[in-house]
C-alpha cells in the first residue's frame, strides 16, 4: 500500500472527506456534495458558464481579492494602533522593520485591483445583458456591492494618517457637507429648526456623522477604522453569499435562451 | 528647475518594457506567419507577393535593435538618442491640456469604438493598437514629468486598468460581432452552440485554482516591485496642492469644477447609484440575454458605454494626469509649475439676462423685507435659470415621450418612462454643462448663494 492510499484509507482522512477521492465520475459528484466550500456550486454546469472568454472570471477574481485583502487586512491588524501617536509610526514600521511588512503592499495593491475588478464585473454583466429577468435583483445586489467595495477602499486610505491619506479624506468628505437639507452648507438646511436655531450646523450635519469631528482627526481615525476592519466587511460578507445564493436560484450564469 | 528626462537606470530600466515588446512581437510573428497569408509589395519595390508576417518580423528586429540599444547605451544619458521631439510633446500637450479637447477627444475615441466596432475588434487591428499604446507609454517614460505623475505608486493601476479596460471592450466587441454576423444569418449565438453540461469538479475547481494561484503570486510579485507609498505624516495646516481625493472618486471630484458640491458630491454620485440599480427595471428590451451582441440593445449598449469610457474612466484619467497644482490643466509632458495662471471670469445666466440681455441692474432682495418678499425677488431675479432647469427636467421628457423615443413612451409607460428620462437628461447634464462653460463661460443656470442653491 501506498502512502498516499495508507493516508486516504485512515480513520482521520475518511472522517474529514467521508468518501474517496475524486477520480471516478460518482465521487466527482459526491464530492461536490458533500463538501462545505464546494456545496457553493452546483454539480454540473454548462460549458458556457465557466468560459473565461464570457465571464472574465472576474466575479471570482473580485471575490478572490476580498479573501486576500480579508487576510491581509487580519495580518496588518495585528501590527497597527488606530491612535494619532500610532497609526503612522505602525505603518512606518511595517515598511521598516516588520518580518510581514509586504502584506501592507499586497493590501493595498489588491484593493485598487479589488476596485477596478469589481467594475470589470459589471462591465461584463451589462455587456452579457446578464441584469435582464430574471436576475435583475442580483444586479441590484451587485451595485450595492459595488458602492461598499468603493467605501472600503475610501475608509482604508485614511488609516496610513498620511497626508496622502488625510487630504484625499478631507476633499472626499468635504462634499458631505453640501447634503441637501442635512449638510451644514447644503440646500435648504435652514428648513431643520427650531424656534430660530438651526438644527444643522458643523457639529452636527452630515459631514459630521462621517467624520465623528468637524475636521479629519482622531475621532474619524477611529470611526473610518471600525468600518473599515468591521461594518463594511461584515456587510460585503453577507451581501456576497446571497449574490452567490442568487446567482444559483437565477438558473445559474446567464445563457442564450 | 533641471531635471534630466534620462539617467541611466531610466534607460536601462526601459531595456526590458522593450524586451517584453520584442518577445511579444515575436510569438506574434510566428503566429502571423501561420494564420494572415500574404500580401503583394507595392509595384514600386518589384511588386512581389510576400508573408503579412514579414512585417511584423521586421517590426520585431525593430524592438529588438531598441531592446539592444537600451541595454548598452545606458552609460551616457546625456547622448542617449531614444526620446520623444518636442514638437510632438509640445502636440500632445496642447491636445490633452485642455478639457474641452481631453473630452472631445475621449468622445471621438468612444465614437469610434461604436461605428468602427467591426473593423477595430479584429486580432490584427487590436495587436497594433496595444502595440500603438505600449510604444507610446515606452517613449513618453523618457520624459520626467511624465515619469513623475505615471509613476506615482498610487498611479500605477490607473495606467494598468486602461490597458485592461481597452482589452475587454475589443474582446467583448470582437465577441458581439461575430454574434451579431450569426444573428444576421438567422442563427443563434455562439454562446448557445456545444452548450454541453460538463461536472464541476474538475472543469472549473481546477480553472478556480489556477486562478488563485496566477492571483497570488501576481500579487507578491507587485508588491516586491512597487512600494506602497507613505507620506510625511497627516498635518492639518499643510495643504498639497493640489488635493485630490482617492483616483477612483477623481470623476466625481472633475464634476465639482462644472457644478457645486450639492450636486456634484451627493446628488449625481446618489443618482448614478440609484439609476444603476434601476436598469434593470427599465431595459425592457427581453433580446441579447446571456451572450454578447450589439446589434440587438445598440441603445442601451451606447448609453453605458458613454457612462463608462468618456464620463467615469475619462474623467478619472484627467483627474489624475492632468490636474495639477490649484486644479489647472497641464499636459502630460508638462512641469506642474503652481505658478501657472489660468484666467477664470465665468459668468451666471441672471448677469447675462438681466445686465447683458435687458441692459438693466440685477434685483437685489430688500434686506429688511419679509422672507418671502425676499424668496420672491431671488426667484424672480434667477427665473430665465428656474424656467430652463424645470424646462429640462419635467418639460422635455414630455417632448422627448412625444418625438424620438415615441417608441419607448409607448412600450414603457408613464411612470418607467419619465424615470428613464430623467436618468438619461441627468447624465448629460454634465457635459451640457460643460459645453455651456467652454462657450459662454457659463457659471452657474441658477445662482442662489443665499440658500447655497447654485445649479
Ligand atoms: C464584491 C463584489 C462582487 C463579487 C465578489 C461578485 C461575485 C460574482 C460572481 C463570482 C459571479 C459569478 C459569475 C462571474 O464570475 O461573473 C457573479 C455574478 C453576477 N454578478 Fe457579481 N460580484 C460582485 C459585484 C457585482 C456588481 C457590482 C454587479 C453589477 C452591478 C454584479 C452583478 C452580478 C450579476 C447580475 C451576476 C449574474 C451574472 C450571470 O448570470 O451571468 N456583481 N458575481
Amino acid at each position: 500500500m501506498s502512502v498516499g492510499d495508507y493516508i486516504r484509507e485512515s480513520q482521520i482522512w475518511k472522517s474529514v472527506f467521508r468518501h474517496p477521492a475524486p477520480y471516478d465520475r460518482r465521487n466527482r459528484v459526491v464530492v461536490m456534495l458533500t463538501n462545505f466550500f464546494l456545496h457553493l456550486h452546483p454539480v454540473s454546469i454548462k460549458q458556457n458558464g465557466i468560459a473565461l472568454s464570457y465571464t472574465w472570471c472576474m466575479g471570482g477574481i473580485t471575490f478572490f481579492l476580498f479573501l486576500a485583502e480579508t487576510i491581509t487586512g487580519v495580518l496588518l491588524m495585528f501590527y497597527y494602533r488606530p491612535t494619532l501617536e500610532w497609526a503612522f509610526n505602525d505603518i512606518l514600521a511595517l515598511r521598516d522593520v516588520s518580518t510581514l511588512g509586504i502584506m501592507r503592499e499586497i493590501h493595498r495593491w489588491g484593493a485598487h485591483a479589488m476596485v477596478i475588478t469589481v467594475w470589470l464585473h459589471m462591465y461584463r454583466v451589462f455587456l452579457t445583458g446578464s441584469y435582464k429577468p430574471p436576475r435583475e435583483f442580483n444586479w441590484v445586489i451587485g451595485v450595492i456591492l459595488l458602492k461598499f467595495t468603493l467605501l472600503l477602499s475610501f475608509t482604508g486610505y485614511l488609516l496610513p494618517w498620511d497626508q496622502l491619506a488625510i487630504w484625499a479624506i478631507t476633499v472626499g468628505s468635504n462634499m458631505a457637507r453640501a447634503t441637501p437639507v442635512l449638510g451644514s452648507e447644503g440646500p435648504g438646511f435652514q428648513l431643520l429648526n427650531v424656534g430660530g436655531y438651526d438644527l444643522i450646523t458643523t457639529a452636527s450635519d452630515a459631514r459630521f456623522l462621517l467624520l465623528g469631528s468637524k475636521f479629519v482627526g482622531e475621532e474619524t481615525l477611529n470611526r473610518f477604522y471600525i468600518l473599515h476592519c468591521v461594518a463594511i466587511p461584515l456587510a460585503v460578507a453577507g451581501l456576497i453569499a446571497i449574490h452567490f445564493w442568487r446567482v444559483r436560484k437565477d438558473g445559474g450564469i446567464s445563457q442564450p435562451l | 528647475m533641471h531635471h534630466p528626462n534620462l539617467t541611466s537606470s531610466v534607460i536601462f530600466g526601459l531595456g526590458f518594457l522593450y524586451l517584453v515588446q520584442l518577445v511579444m512581437n515575436f510569438f506574434w510573428t510566428i503566429r502571423s506567419l501561420k494564420n494572415d497569408g500574404h500580401c503583394r509589395l507595392p509595384s514600386l519595390f518589384g511588386g512581389a507577393e510576400v508573408p503579412v508576417a514579414m512585417w511584423w518580423g521586421l517590426y520585431t528586429a525593430v524592438l529588438a535593435m531598441l531592446t539592444i540599444a537600451h541595454f548598452t547605451g545606458y552609460s551616457s544619458p546625456d547622448s542617449f538618442l531614444i526620446v520623444l521631439p518636442d514638437w510632438f510633446k509640445g502636440l500632445v500637450d496642447v491636445a490633452v491640456s485642455d478639457p474641452k479637447w481631453f473630452f472631445t477627444e475621449t468622445v471621438l475615441v468612444f465614437g469610434a469604438i461604436i461605428l468602427l466596432r467591426r473593423q477595430l475588434a479584429t486580432d490584427t487591428a487590436g495587436w497594433i493598437l496595444l502595440n500603438a499604446s505600449t510604444v507610446f507609454l515606452s517613449l513618453s517614460l523618457t520624459d520626467w514629468d511624465f515619469r513623475q505623475i505615471v509613476g506615482k505608486p498610487d498611479n500605477v493601476p490607473i495606467v494598468g486598468m486602461l490597458f485592461i479596460v481597452g482589452f475587454f471592450t475589443w474582446l467583448s466587441f470582437k465577441k458581439a460581432n461575430e454574434n451579431d454576423s450569426r444573428l444576421e444569418q438567422g442563427l443563434g449565438p455562439l454562446e448557445g452552440e456545444d452548450n454541453e453540461k460538463v461536472l464541476v469538479w474538475p472543469d472549473l475547481v481546477y480553472t478556480e485554482l489556477i486562478v488563485m494561484i496566477g492571483l497570488t503570486a501576481f500579487l507578491f510579485f507587485w508588491g516586491v516591485c512597487l512600494e506602497a507609498p507613505l507620506e510625511e505624516p497627516a498635518s492639518s495646516v499643510k495643504t498639497p496642492n493640489p488635493s485630490k481625493a482617492p483616483w477612483y472618486f477623481l470623476g466625481l471630484q472633475e464634476m465639482l469644477v462644472y457644478y457645486d458640491p450639492w450636486l456634484a458630491g451627493v446628488v449625481f454620485p446618489s443618482t448614478i447609484l440609484g439609476g444603476m440599480m434601476a436598469l434593470p427595471y427599465i431595459d425592457f428590451n427581453k433580446k441579447g440575454n446571456g451572450y454578447y451582441t450589439f446589434n440587438e440593445r445598440k441603445f442601451a449598449i451606447s448609453v453605458f458605454l458613454f457612462g463608462f469610457l468618456p464620463l467615469w474612466v475619462g474623467m478619472i484619467v484627467l483627474g489624475t494626469f492632468l490636474r495639477g497644482p490649484n486644479w489647472n490643466m497641464f499636459g502630460i509632458y508638462e512641469y506642474w509649475d503652481v505658478h501657472k495662471l489660468e484666467a477664470l471670469n465665468n459668468v451666471n445666466l441672471s448677469e447675462y439676462f438681466w445686465l447683458y440681455g435687458l441692459g438693466v441692474s440685477m434685483p437685489v432682495p430688500d434686506a429688511n423685507g419679509s422672507f418671502m418678499s425676499q424668496v420672491g425677488t431671488i426667484v424672480w431675479r434667477e427665473s430665465p435659470g428656474i424656467v430652463l432647469t424645470l424646462g429640462y427636467l419635467f418639460l422635455l421628457p414630455s417632448v422627448m415621450a412625444m418625438t424620438i423615443f415615441r417608441n419607448f413612451a409607448f412600450r414603457m409607460g408613464f411612470f418607467r418612462f419619465m424615470v428613464f428620462a430623467n436618468l438619461v437628461l441627468l447624465m448629460a447634464a454634465l457635459p451640457a454643462k460643460m459645453v455651456l462653460r467652454w462657450l459662454f463661460n457659463l457659471k452657474y443656470l441658477v445662482a442662489i448663494p443665499e440658500y447655497f442653491i447654485n445649479i
